[in-house]
Parts: structure tokens; C-alpha cells; sequence
């Protein structure tokens, strides 16, 4: 490639497919390791917290400004040049429309004027990609558990440059979807997950039998549901309130978290086991949930699984899971997208 | 220089010779009238109107961009399009309102009311004299932009032209704005390279404060 020395690869990450800028900067050397040399994001959740949740004109708008200043800091922190890029990599969806139009154009604007290929992405496969900029790279076939406030799904990766199989997926909301409005009806804030999380760890998780969606002997084995025990929550806490008692907020958050990550890590663990996988992998923002890594890696280690779960900052959405399933593609030789790619909300594998 | 603008239906691209007090020379255009391509058109447009003018991508002096109004998706693509280029090349990017471009075509002459469509059932639009912009931009009902036609003492539109038979005005060109057009109004600014005002979207409205529904899901 242009610009690249003794065959490392440096590509540049846009990552706009909600409501964070990210911007990211990922070196992978000709042995194929992969180092992260910058990760800036800018987010606009502050001004989506009134609502509840997040607004998409509100983060469309919020790209916009936040773009040049955050993909310049990621250029800056990295100490890298321009002329230094090899290829510019973007998230082209699933996604919000207008958001991923935001991160589109920029990403062909800088291809354009910088002459350096573009690769539109799949957010899912640079959720799976990002670890190796943690744990090196993917040795063997893996599964990936992908949980955040936009997706749930179960994915078996054969290789980071190949199209992933989706095993599974929520049939309603999205794990996180569900820590965020469970967050809301015991009055913590938006985003839910990490205040769910923190009221839980004072809680007890046995305190009250929540469902467990999709685990019936007739129901899809790999897929999730969450709008049940979200409802079953709901009615709960109201039955409490009408009785005029207390709502227990730690042992309900305790009690519902309990409910969702039993269920993620037990679908995940047996997807593993039946499809003859022996490495996990778990990303996205509800990634970060401390009882979810701490179920996943006792499970995982009663099976004899792998476990891989990147530190929560690149858990999250971020540029550097693009810039880092971008490395993977030009090292693989894949084709460059054309600068008429357009953004699609509902990006297939 | 690149101007740009994707405030309106046209996705416009052109490539713009500006030498001194002559008047800006078009090099090079690429317009597709498509309201819903402006992301993936663009950049495809530049290139290749470079590509006609023989001008080399790092050879841009300055980009110049329409900064709206306009419906909020395709404006924020040719905006974060121009920042972006700006920022890649090292060079200014100069905002100009799209309503001014479109003024700047326009034969002289009368008060002219240049108006766009702003989906919603609401239109853009601004009032000009030969002095310049007089009044707007703003946005508003056709029927309420109607009743303000005589009390603006405009005779004749320019813009989108289905509104004439709503405000009872004649209608002259341009309907778009035009490269020549945008880098008009701010060729005084190019030429003296001064710092480019500050470059931020025209919306007009405040978001949609809705209370959200599911955020994006991915297909089972
Ligand atoms: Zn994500």
C-alpha cells in the first residue's frame, strides 16, 4: 500500500451510527498485531438524557460538528500524517440513516481529497474486529455475542474479513433498550446500563423470579427477547406502588439483570457448544456490564470456552473498532468500496 | 475552487476559476436533481468535475459550500462534505447562503423573493433589493409568505418554481443554485483571503423533540 512501511497498514475509523463521533486510528504490522493509536469520540448522550433516549436529529446535528475536530484530535494524538493513512474505513450501517450519512460523506470527502481507499463497514463486524487491537488476532473460528442499545445478536466468525452467520437476534428490543427503560422506571438516568449495574451490585439477583424470554423447550434457541421482562418488571414495580410499599430499586435492578444476563450467556455458551466453538467473544455498550463478564467467564469456563471481552471503552461504539476491521480488510486484500456507497440503516452480514 | 451545495433537490458540484475582479469561471459542473442522492452522489460529482476541469484535488485554493436552509439530511452531507474537505487539504471553507446563491443569478432588476421548498408543507425563503439580502431567511407556510408578498414589495421569485401560483409571482431563473452563483457571493472574501465566517447549517427549525422510539435494530 501507499505510504505504508515494512507492510504495516494504517487505516483511519469513522463511526457515526448513533449518537457518538468516533474517530479511530489502528496500525496492523505485517505479523499481523494490531495497535491502537487513537480513539477520540464525542458524544452527544447528554443531550439525548431529557428524552430518555436517544434522538436521531439531535445526533445527526452533533456529528456534523463534532467531525473534523475529532477525526483532526485522532490525527493529532496518533502523531500520524495524512500521507501516512493507507485507507479511510467507515461504518456504512445498521444504523441511524442521517447519523451514518454524516460519517459517510466525511469518510469519501477525506478518501477524496486525501486519494486513499474507502471502505464502507458493517458496525456488527467492527464490534467483533475491535478486540484485536486488545487480545490479538483471532486465531480460530470464534462466536460473538454483539449486546448494546441497538443490537442483540449471536454471529459465528469465521474470519474478520468474511461475511459473519447470524445465529441469533433479538425479536424485540434490544438488551441495552431494556436496561435503559428498566433504568427509567425505577427513576435512575439514561443510559440506563451502568446505573442498572451499579444499584445491582447492592442487590439480590434471586430477590424476585423475572422471565427468562425465548428459553421455553418450543421457542428459537438462539434468539432473544427482552419485551416481556421488560413488561414483567413494569408490572411488578407498579403492583408495589399500588400497595403503597417501597420499591426495592437495588434488588430489582439486581433481580432484572440477573434475568437478561443469565439468558445472553446461556444461549451464547450453547450456540458455542453446538456449532464445535471453543472462543467466545462478547462487544457492545452492555458488554460492559460487570455481572455479564463475570457469568460469561464462569460459564465459559465450565464449558471450556475461550472468553474475549475488550476493556468497556472499546466495548462501546467507537472509531477504532472501524479502523480496526478496516486494517483487517486491506490486509485481506478485500476490494475498496466505490464513493457512491450509500449509508444503509439496515445493512445485511 | 470546489463549490458545492445540497441544500435543495439538485445535488450541485462544480469547479470555479476565480482571477481577480473578472467574474468567477465555470470550469467544470456535475448536477443530479434527486432529493434522496445527495449521500451517495457527491463526492462522486467532485471527482469528476475535477477530473473535466484538469484540476488536480490538491491543487483547490478554497471550498465553498451552501450552508442551507434546507431539509436537515441532505444539507448536513454537502456541509460535513466541504468541513471535511477543508480540513483534508488544508484549506478554508466559505458558507454561503443557498438563498443568496440562488439571488445571484437572478437577472437584476426588481425586489426579487427567492424561495425553496422545506418539506412540511413549508417553504424557505429570503427578499432581496439591489442593495442585497433585505430580509429572511426564514421559514414559513406558503399561504403565510403569501400574505407578506406585498408588504415586501417583491414582483417577481426565483427558486422553486411551484410556488409561484401560491404567492402570485412570476417566475425567473435560477431554480438551483449554481457553482458560479455560491462563489459570487463570496468572491470579495475568497479574493482577499480573509477568514471565512463561521460555517454552520442554516436548519431554521429546532429538532424534533419527540420522545424516541427503539433505537436502530438489526434485522434477525
Ligand atoms: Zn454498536
Amino acid at each position: 500500500m501507499t505510504g505504508s512501511v515494512l507492510g504495516d497498514t494504517l487505516v483511519l475509523g469513522i463511526e457515526t451510527s448513533c449518537d457518538e463521533t468516533g474517530v479511530g486510528i489502528v496500525r496492523r504490522r505485517s505479523d499481523g498485531t494490531v495497535e491502537l493509536l487513537a480513539d477520540e469520540i464525542a458524544s452527544s448522550v447528554d443531550e439525548h438524557a431529557r428524552f430518555g433516549g436517544v434522538v436521531p436529529e439531535v445526533a445527526s446535528r452533533a456529528h456534523l460538528e463534532a467531525m473534523v475536530p475529532t477525526v483532526a484530535r485522532a490525527l493529532d494524538i496518533a502523531g500520524v500524517k495524512p500521507s501516512d493513512v493507507d485507507a479511510i474505513a467507515v461504518t456504512a450501517g445498521p444504523g441511524l440513516a442521517g447519523a451514518l450519512l454524516v460519517g459517510l460523506a466525511a469518510a469519501k470527502a477525506y478518501s477524496l481529497a486525501w486519494d486513499k481507499p474507502l471502505y464502507g463497514v458493517n458496525h456488527l463486524g467492527a464490534h467483533v474486529a475491535v478486540d484485536t487491537v486488545e487480545h490479538g488476532p483471532l486465531d480460530r473460528p470464534s462466536l460473538a455475542l454483539l449486546v448494546s442499545g441497538g443490537h442483540s445478536s449471536l454471529l459465528e466468525v469465521s474470519s474478520l474479513a468474511g461475511p459473519l452467520r447470524i445465529l441469533g437476534a433479538t425479536i424485540d428490543d434490544a438488551a441495552g433498550e431494556a436496561f435503559d427503560k428498566v433504568a427509567r422506571l425505577l427513576g435512575l438516568p439514561f443510559p440506563g446500563g451502568p446505573y442498572v449495574d451499579r444499584a445491582a451490585r447492592e442487590g439480590d439477583p434471586a430477590a424476585i423470579a423475572f422471565p427468562r424470554g425465548l428459553t421455553g423447550p418450543r421457542d428459537a434457541i438462539y434468539d432473544f427477547s427482552f419485551s416481556g421482562l421488560k413488561t414483567a418488571v413494569a408490572r411488578w414495580v407498579e403492583a408495589r406502588q399500588r400497595e403503597g410499599m417501597d420499591v426495592p430499586v437495588n434488588d430489582v435492578a439486581a433481580s432484572f439483570q440477573e434475568a437478561v444476563v443469565d439468558v445472553l450467556t446461556a444461549k451464547a455458551v450453547r450456540a458455542a457448544t453446538d456449532s464445535g466453538i471453543d472462543q467466545l467473544l462478547i462487544g457492545g455498550g452492555v458488554a460492559a456490564n460487570s455481572r455479564l463478564r463475570a457469568l460469561a467467564r464462569t460459564r465459559c469456563d465450565a464449558a471450556g470456552i475461550t472468553l474475549r471481552v475488550p476493556r468497556p471503552k472499546l466495548c462501546t461504539d467507537n472509531g477504532a473498532m472501524v479502523a480496526a476491521l478496516g486494517v483487517h480488510l486491506v490486509a485481506a486484500g478485500v476490494t475498496p468500496s466505490e464513493l457512491d456507497i450509500s449509508a444503509d440503516p439496515a445493512l445485511p452480514l | 475552487m470546489l463549490a458545492l451545495d445540497t441544500a435543495t433537490p439538485a445535488v450541485t458540484a462544480g469547479v470555479v476559476r476565480l482571477v481577480d475582479a473578472a467574474p468567477p469561471e465555470l470550469l467544470a459542473i456535475r448536477v443530479t436533481v434527486d432529493a434522496r442522492a445527495h449521500g451517495e452522489l457527491l463526492t462522486p460529482h467532485l471527482r469528476a468535475a475535477l477530473a473535466e476541469a484538469g484540476v488536480g484535488v490538491g491543487d483547490v485554493d478554497a471550498v465553498v459550500c451552501g450552508t442551507g436552509p434546507g431539509p436537515f439530511t441532505g444539507l448536513r452531507v454537502g456541509m460535513v462534505t466541504a468541513a471535511a474537505l477543508g480540513h483534508a487539504l488544508g484549506r478554508p471553507v466559505h458558507g454561503v447562503c443557498t438563498l443568496d446563491a440562488i439571488a445571484a443569478e437572478a437577472p437584476g432588476g426588481e425586489p426579487l423573493l427567492v424561495v425553496t421548498d422545506a418539506r412540511r408543507r413549508e417553504v424557505y425563503w429570503a427578499a432581496y433589493d439591489e442593495t442585497g439580502r433585505r430580509e429572511g431567511p426564514d421559514v414559513v407556510t406558503p399561504a403565510a409568505l403569501a400574505e407578506r408578498v406585498a408588504d415586501l414589495g417583491v414582483t417577481r421569485m426565483a427558486g422553486a418554481g411551484r410556488y409561484a401560483a401560491d404567492l402570485g409571482l412570476p417566475v425567473v431563473a435560477p431554480e438551483y443554485p449554481s457553482p458560479v452563483g455560491l462563489v459570487s457571493v463570496v468572491a470579495d472574501q475568497v479574493l482577499a483571503t480573509a477568514t471565512p465566517d463561521e460555517f454552520r447549517p442554516l436548519y431554521l427549525r429546532r429538532p424534533d423533540a419527540v420522545a424516541p422510539g427503539p433505537r436502530k435494530k438489526v434485522g434477525a
